[in-house]
């Protein structure tokens, strides 16, 4: 019995769903803050700033400072939203975040925004693909990617509790929602298992959980039920249905808008081989991409609906 | 047990000696750590001697006459913040915290041994008094920009303190932060300059040259002044006085490896280890 959501047609952009649950955050809470470097606008944070202007700390274009930033204000009491271009947040300020954020253990929220290939014709210095990968292998520092709007609010509300430091991807491709009517949309460190199915299994996060949703009917219509599950919490990875999807299915494919070394692909692999070692197959982004917009290049990539089909069903083959 | 001054001063009595005999408290104090770091790198056979010695009269000045800090309750609300940028001079930090109560001296002899809460680089979650997890260069500024802006924003009106190697200023972040405190006129923020002029490899201007730092600092919006870093009275004056509106830096000329004859100004003595007698003879001039 396959409990999923039909894909929906409407689609939303995640930035919209965290600014207004940040902006009801900071309406209860005073110790919240926003920082970002010069990015108000592109993190969304235009009627925050009107609504707190004195809680919004621009520090301009100087990623490095932003960070250290916000470790400051950990330490004088705030809980800071570091909202930024994933590529700048987590390329830029990398020592900072594992330093002056994970190994002081501050309580900082880092909100990479318009991760992935979001900025599509921008080009590769833009593209933030390498950022599952790096935080990752930085200690203490949780790391979530909600795949919609319903899994985005409830992920920076349990950010803004979580007292301890954590990475936000937050998307900015229009994806449509993926969690409606699946109980509830975020639980810190547990998969949200979203169809039934004992053939193989798609493990997917971000913007590729409803293509795999997708991809899931046209392998049922070929006769391969497909389990599917929605990885929202990347670190730690809920290792306990891993294991089951390698147990009960036999095959795991994994699909992320990222760099496979490093990414989601690699953490299941990881989990797979060292419990039950099964046949996979990694998709991701395999370089630095071509010119084309968001759309164009995830298609490039074979990372749709067709494509996620046609890795499952060479696994069964 | 590592140190051997048994009464040192509050800083009450500090603030309200005369001048002459606040000097001569916080130098007697000022030796007492010297002793304390030249017998904590002799047992753990590493540790960075000639930093830790040029930035001790700096540490000694802040933690027994300026910062408001209460050992009983290191996480206060309102504290006065002090960061050490130069994290790897934190045997200078350890025998200070040490000395103002804040750990146990006898922590002070596992400095560098496995397992001690004690590690090479200061760190906050283990260090009772330690405020920030510092080591690589450029991270304290911003991070005292951070609670600088913190103070003012909650009304707090706590003072944060940082110190920085010279050489630490090549590094980018620090101007990044330097912008932004001067931009905003943060000033209850305190950056002091170690300016020993030696870097772990050569001298500052022969590396990348720093000269003119205090026009630099004033370039950023900051209220810069040089001083001698070994000057407790002068220092004392320097971080007690009014605001102004201007974050301020003090460039603290210092000689690296100060108070050991054969240690001062020697670019060998970053992170070198003193023999026996060399241990022996330091612990003869800094007993002066």
């Amino acid at each position: 019995m396959n409990a999923h959501m039909p894909p929906a047609s409407e689609t939303f952009d995640c930035r919209v769903a965290f600014a207004e649950t940040l902006i009801a955050l900071a309406r209860a809470d005073a110790r919240v803050v926003a920082v970002c470097n010069d990015s108000v606008g592109s993190s969304n944070l235009t009627a925050f700033q009107k609504e707190f202007p004195d809680r919004v700390v621009n520090v301009g274009i100087a990623e490095q400072n932003m960070v250290g930033v916000a470790a400051g204000l950990a330490n004088g009491g705030f809980v800071p939203f570091v909202c930024c271009a994933s590529p700048f947040l987590t390329g830029r300020a990398l020592e900072q975040v594992k330093a002056d954020i994970a190994y002081n253990g501050y309580h900082v929220v880092l909100c990479g925004m318009s991760p992935g290939m979001s900025y599509g014709e921008l080009g590769p210095t833009h593209h933030s693909i390498e950022d599952l990968s790096w935080l990752r292998a930085i200690t203490d520092l949780a790391v979530v990617v909600p795949a919609d709007p319903a899994q985005t609010e409830a992920a920076v509300r349990w950010a803004h509790a979580a007292g301890k430091p954590s990475f936000l991807r937050i998307g900015r491709f229009k994806v449509p929602s993926v969690s409606g009517g699946q109980g509830e949309a975020f639980a810190f460190g547990k998969a949200n298992r979203l169809r039934e199915g004992r053939d193989v299994t798609l493990v997917a996060t971000g913007t590729m959980v409803s293509r795999a949703l997708e991809a899931a009917e046209d392998l049922a219509a070929r006769g391969i039920e497909a389990r599917v599950l929605n990885i929202a919490t990347i670190v730690p990875l809920d290792e306990a249905e891993i294991i089951a999807a390698a147990r009960e299915t036999g095959g795991i494919v994994t699909i992320e808008e990222g760099v496979v070394s490093g990414g989601l692909g690699a953490a299941v692999a990881e989990v797979v081989v060292r419990t039950h070692p099964v046949p996979m197959r990694l998709l991701g982004v395999p370089g630095f991409a071509p010119t084309g917009s968001t759309a164009f290049l995830l298609d490039h990539f074979g990372l749709n609906r067709a494509g996620i089909a046609a890795a499952a069903s060479e696994l069964k083959g | 047990m590592t140190l051997d001054l048994t009464q040192p001063p509050l800083p009450s009595e500090i603030a309200a000696a005369s001048r002459d005999e606040r000097a001569r408290r916080l130098k007697e104090t000022a030796n007492a750590v010297r002793r304390s770091i030249v017998r904590m790198i002799d047992a753990a056979r590493a540790g960075h001697i000639g930093g830790d010695l040029s930035v001790t009269d700096i540490l000694t000045t802040l933690y027994f006459g300026v910062l408001k800090l209460d050992p009983a309750n290191p996480l206060a609300a309102d504290r006065d913040r002090f960061i050490l940028s130069k994290g790897h001079c934190a045997a200078a930090l350890y025998s200070v915290l040490a000395l103002r109560g804040f750990i146990d001296p006898a922590l002070l002899d596992s400095f560098m041994k496995p397992l001690s809460v004690l590690n090479g680089h200061p760190n906050r979650r283990k260090v009772a008094g330690v405020e920030a997890n510092t080591g690589p260069l450029g991270h304290g500024l911003p991070i005292a920009v951070g609670s600088a802006i913190a103070s003012r924003l909650c009304g707090g009106g706590w003072r944060t303190f940082v110190v920085l190697g010279d050489g630490e200023m090549q590094e980018g972040s620090n101007w990044e932060a330097a912008m932004a405190a001067g931009h905003r006129g943060l000033d209850t923020l305190c950056a002091i300059v170690d300016r020993n002029r030696l870097q772990q490899g050569a001298r500052t201007e022969d590396t990348n040259r720093l000269d003119p730092l205090p026009e630099k600092w004033a370039a950023f919006g900051w209220e810069a002044v040089e001083i001698d870093g070994h000057d407790h009275a002068a220092l004392y004056d320097l971080f007690t006085r009014p605001r102004t509106g201007r974050p301020l830096a003090v460039i603290a000329n210092t000689l690296k490896g100060k108070g050991v004859s054969f240690i001062e100004d020697r670019v060998e003595w970053h992170h070198k280890v003193p023999s026996a007698d060399q241990v022996a003879l330091a612990l003869e001039e800094l007993a002066r």
